[in-house]
């Protein structure tokens, strides 16, 4: 690599002007001529036969060209949506999904009908013009009620409502537990989340029936496999689909999966030869966009009475909703990753997913690591508070020390020193000082907690073997192309897709430091299946840097292996003589002799090149990393529980973590404040509700539904430490989701050491104010 | 984007025309001035008027002043103008605790004084402030003017006095000279609806309290005064007894419901604090202010 200038800078990210200044281009800013709207009819029961659909009144009104229901997309659509064996291979119930409901609705929101019309708003007013006629159906809320024998079925013709059922065996788990001197149980409940990213959904597609064209635009994290999907259902050959995703406003996760949307809005359009645009509504948002996390831990621990950790069993109860998720069963990680940064003899964790009459889960930032994190960290805490130790202690005595380190289910921790984040934290948080206010605060009758949250966790997907197993064939390594154009300006494109995390700003510093060209002489593209490689693999689990900036950092260095050649014909030396520097290959001992990559660049394209070499200057290159990354660090917050009112709020929140070399300090900052406010969000404030006797979404709008703000979050204080990977030769760690890990345990830990005094040794999420109260009121009792 | 049902839309550029836009096209006409309310119901389609009167160009009822013995606060006066109003600010400043806590600084410049009283939501912060102090309202029509009690201004939920073609143009405040004012709001965060809110004004004399007024939101009825804890107050002697048994009243007499934010028990027990908070802070603005 070239001398480093730009890795490791703070360089401001180059999107934001065009992004704060309104000049970014999401799916709604986009438009063709002739451009129609579509909007859904969806089922306001949790479950119900339909037995007829009326479209007349709808039809009749000015504007409305259609009404379409599953009778008229099964002419242009065929198949299923796909679910993949993610970390539960084995199913043993997956109902078939096709993208509108036809005889039976299973949730809440799901699709009857299509309105197509001129414009936006007589299509909503169309919508409510179409007379479904529904006869309800049974319906199941309740993953654990579920469970049972006698439950309603999520689908009538079901078996039951199992998923899936299988058990991960990580050492012998008798024989840990037999050692037990302390046996501490917890029952943990993991909320439902709706992602909420600000910009909702939407898919504008246009279909040109002469030379079977179809271009579609939508909101992805990853437009490659939406096109997959979508020629597939219908039966277009792939290189005649185009998926674009421009500027997307947030994912989350929740833009990774195929939609029903995705593929209807393609399949209106060459049902009415028009192109169609709709765009999701913020209620649609929270009611049809996948949910993350919905899931029931219990829990037990064994341990030794001086802190060691010996045994782990645990059960995860994973609420599907109504369909699989395509990548539902990622979360089941969690179980994966249940031991967190100790040694255990053994872990043993069952996962059953369980299918519900609501809309279906499916990774949500962090996906199954933020759960795993979670009951694994309140877990060593409880074995702490029974054994009247520290957190702290408890933490240090059984942290992995020597890596690359196996956890009990044969993963292997690339790199770590979590003394290191622990120690820093305890320092720049001022721990002890804040152990001892805590007495003061308690001598007064005042709730004062101190919480930490020591995390690992798996990312950077990932090497082809596993992920190849657990998408069912397509490995999720990346792709990466570039270009040196003859005037010396560099087009690289990537198979990620950036939708808030900077990659403009990170992999061009990547490029342009490799190929010693100005930060601006960088175009970076990604987000258009009809540019660069053949496949991109798109932006998820924290992988761009670690799998997508390595693929660009292998492209450049070919485009360099090239240069050096065609350079050293040019200066009649030997390649091994050049030495390239700045931004040129000069001859060693004679500076002189020397040009530069861009006139190099521009000799690539004329004649007289060496016997063999062909023109252009270009490269492109696949990435398949021998490991994931596993980040790490160690969080410390300070809380104060009002006694009456059961407010929380946060005194001081302090992140120490280490993602390995760092090639942007301020954009790694901006993801962890990101992620450490969507993890507090999900420990006081966020949790999707449904009415569990009718099945209806009670938090249906922003009003409901509390994302908080930022007079809510606390300002972070942030360090970290480096310990680079091994697995890739920058070595990086993913940062995206860390935050996301991490937080919620560090916030729910001090809520509960600030209630310990009063009995209370477990606070669910979201800890609000009637819930901690409650809690109290109870504890009094 | 949320797409709201068709309506009619039209602008009023004086009193007298809005309440004659009103006259005209009958009771599924609404007057429009922030919309903080009225438009994301409209959005959902849970409110489908046929049409929107716009009064934002009403400035002429956008006024915080003294009129003798009295504050006149015009119906259109924002939310922002009540927060940082000086004679507010040194005569009661239960308004400004309570505008601390109203929604999010971009709400605080768009919605009126106005618009949150004639919402009629029981949740609504200002319609505790307003019964609170004992204020009323002035409220037109084409034919006339009429003045109705802040205490008696609410029918129930989201029903108000105010007519099919009236509309509220000024609030009125007694001032009360020494009067100390607090409001105490728990929300799950803010922009929510409060869990509980209590509002309370107290005047002291010689130790003992002579007037009070205490308003209670979330917990009932718009604007709910807590008349029992008021009559358990007026006479006693300032203090912690004193609070801890208007707290007991309130808490007694309010009618909250179990919902999302919370059983019903911890409504009443939240009444209960917050009333002993707020009365605690307002005797301390009395003392401070020298009564």
């Amino acid at each position: 690599m070239a001398v480093s200038q730009l890795i490791g800078a703070r360089v401001q990210r180059r999107e934001d002007p065009r992004l704060i200044t309104g000049h970014g281009r999401f799916i709604e800013d986009h438009t063709l001529p002739g451009l129609t709207h579509m909007a859904v009819v969806r089922s306001p029961h949790p479950h119900a036969r339909v037995l007829g659909i009326d479209a007349s009144a709808a039809t009749a009104l000015p504007g409305v060209l259609a009404v379409f229901t599953a009778v008229d997309f099964h002419r242009i659509l065929s198949g299923t949506m796909p679910v993949t064996p993610s970390f539960a291979p084995e199913k043993k119930y997956v109902p078939g999904r096709f993208p509108i409901a036809d005889q039976e609705v299973c949730f809440q929101g799901e699709p009857v009908a299509v309105v197509v019309a001129t414009d936006r708003y007589q299509a909503a007013d169309a919508v409510d013009l179409v007379h479904v006629t529904y006869a309800p159906l049974p319906a199941v809320v309740d993953p654990e009620v579920a469970l049972r024998p006698d439950s309603a079925k999520a689908h009538v013709d079901g078996p039951d409502n199992i998923g899936w059922d299988m058990t991960y065996d990580g050492g012998d788990i008798e024989a840990a537990f037999a050692k037990a001197e302390i046996r501490v149980t917890e029952r943990i409940l993991q909320q439902r989340l709706a992602p909420t990213a600000m910009e909702t959904r939407g898919v504008m597609a246009s279909y040109s029936p002469y030379d079977e064209q179809l271009t579609v635009w939508l909101s992805s994290q990853n437009p490659h496999f939406i096109r997959l999907f979508v020629s597939g259902a219908m039966g277009i050959p792939e290189s005649r689909v185009r998926g674009v995703s421009p500027d997307v406003g947030g994912g989350f996760g929740s833009k990774i999966s195929p939609y029903p949307e995705d593929y209807l809005v393609p399949a209106a359009s060459k049902l009415l030869g028009r192109p169609v645009r709709w765009i999701e509504t913020r209620t649609e948002s929270i009611m049809t966009t996948i949910h993350g996390r919905g899931q029931v831990f219990t829990a037990e621990a064994a341990a030794l009475r001086d802190g060691t950790l010996l045994g782990l069993r645990l059960t995860q109860v994973l609420d599907l909703g109504a369909y699989h998720g395509t990548f539902g069963a990622f979360q089941a990680c969690a179980c994966l990753m249940a031991g967190g940064v100790y040694r255990w003899e053994a872990i043993q964790a069952r996962t059953i997913g369980v299918l519900t009459n609501k809309v279906p889960t499916d990774p949500y930032r962090g996906a199954g690591r933020p759960e795993g994190t979670h009951l694994c960290e309140r877990m060593v805490d409880r074995v702490a508070q029974e054994l009247g130790m520290d957190p702290v202690e408890i933490r240090r005595k059984n942290f992995a020390r020597e890596f690359p380190f196996m956890n009990n289910f044969g993963l292997t921790y690339d790199s770590g020193n979590y003394d290191g984040t622990l120690d820093r934290a305890l320092e720049l948080s001022d721990y002890q000082g804040w152990r001892r206010r805590q007495e003061e605060a308690r001598g007064q009758g005042r709730l004062v907690g101190i919480g930490v949250s020591t995390w690992v966790e798996i990312c950077g997907l990932g090497p082809s073997q596993p992920t190849a197993a657990a998408t069912g064939g397509i490995a999720l390594v990346e792709a990466a192309q570039i270009r040196f154009l003859p005037s010396g300006s560099v087009a690289a494109y990537v198979g990620t897709h950036a939708h808030g995390q900077g990659h403009d700003t990170t992999f061009s510093q990547i490029i342009a430091d490799t190929l010693g060209v100005p930060l601006d002489a960088v175009d970076l593209r990604h987000g258009d299946t009809a540019e660069g490689p053949s496949f991109g693999y798109g932006t998820y689990g924290s992988r761009s840097l670690a799998v997508g900036g390595m693929a660009l950092l292998t492209a450049s260095n070919q485009i360099l292996d090239k240069a050096r050649r065609l350079a050293a014909h040019l200066l009649e030396a030997a390649p091994d003589d050049l030495e390239f520097t700045a931004g040129a290959f000069s001859v060693k001992g004679n500076p002189q002799a020397s040009k530069t990559i861009q006139e190099v660049a521009f000799a690539a394209y004329g004649a007289g090149l060496p016997e063999g070499m062909e023109q252009g200057l270009e490269a492109v290159s696949h990435f398949d990393p021998p490991n994931f990354v596993w980040p790490f660090g160690a969080h410390i917050c300070v809380v104060e529980v009002d006694r009456e009112t059961g407010a929380v709020e946060i005194q001081s929140y302090t992140a120490v973590d280490d993602c390995g070399n760092v090639i942007n300090p301020m954009i790694v900052e901006g993801q962890l404040h990101g992620g450490i406010a969507q993890s507090v969000a999900q420990a006081l404030f966020e949790e999707v509700v449904y009415d569990h006797e009718s099945g209806q979404l009670v938090t249906a709008t922003m009003l409901d539904y509390l994302v908080p703000t930022i007079n809510e979050m606390p300002v972070p204080t942030l360090d970290r430490t480096v310990t680079p990977s091994p697995t890739n030769s920058l070595g990086v760690k993913g940062i995206g989701e860390a935050g996301t890990i991490a937080a919620s345990a560090a916030v729910i830990n001090a809520v509960c050491d600030a209630l310990g005094p009063l009995g209370i040794h477990h606070v669910d999420m979201p800890a609000s104010p009637d819930r901690i109260w409650q809690l109290m009121q109870e504890a009094r009792r | 984007m949320q797409t709201p049902a068709p309506f009619e839309y039209e602008h009023a550029s004086s009193v007298d025309e809005a309440l004659a836009l009103l006259e005209r096209h009958g009771p599924e006409t609404r007057l429009v001035a922030g919309g903080h309310s009225l438009l994301p119901m409209m959005k959902l389609r849970l409110a489908r008027p046929e049409r929107l009167v716009d009064v934002n160009d009403l400035t002429d009822l956008a006024y915080v002043r003294r009129e003798g013995d009295q504050i006149a606060i015009g119906a259109l006066t924002r939310h922002a103008q009540l927060a940082s109003s000086p004679l507010l600010a040194s005569l009661y400043p239960i308004f400004q605790d309570a505008e601390r806590v109203i929604a999010d600084p971009v709400v605080r410049n768009r919605g009126t004084i106005g618009g949150s009283l004639c919402q009629g939501d029981p949740a609504e912060d200002l319609s505790a402030v307003v019964a609170t102090l004992g204020g009323s309202l002035k409220i037109r029509s084409r034919t006339g003017e009429r003045v109705v009690a802040a205490r008696d201004f609410y029918l129930g939920p989201y029903e108000t006095q105010v007519g099919p073609a009236e509309m509220v143009t000024e609030v009125v405040i007694p001032i009360r000279p020494g009067a100390g004012s607090a409001y105490e709001k728990v929300e799950r965060r803010p922009g929510d609806w409060a869990i509980a809110a209590v509002g309370c004004f107290l005047t002291v004399s010689g130790g003992v309290i002579a007037d009070c007024g205490i308003g209670l939101a979330a917990v009932g009825a718009p604007g709910l005064p807590a008349l029992e804890a008021e009559a358990a107050l007026r006479g006693r002697p300032a203090g912690e007894e004193a609070y801890a048994a208007a707290a007991q009243m309130a808490a007694a007499h309010c009618r909250p419901q179990t919902d999302q934010r919370g059983p019903a028990e911890y409504k009443r027990d939240l009444v209960a604090e917050l009333t002993r908070r707020a009365l605690r802070r307002a005797a301390a603005r009395v003392m401070a202010g020298g009564a």
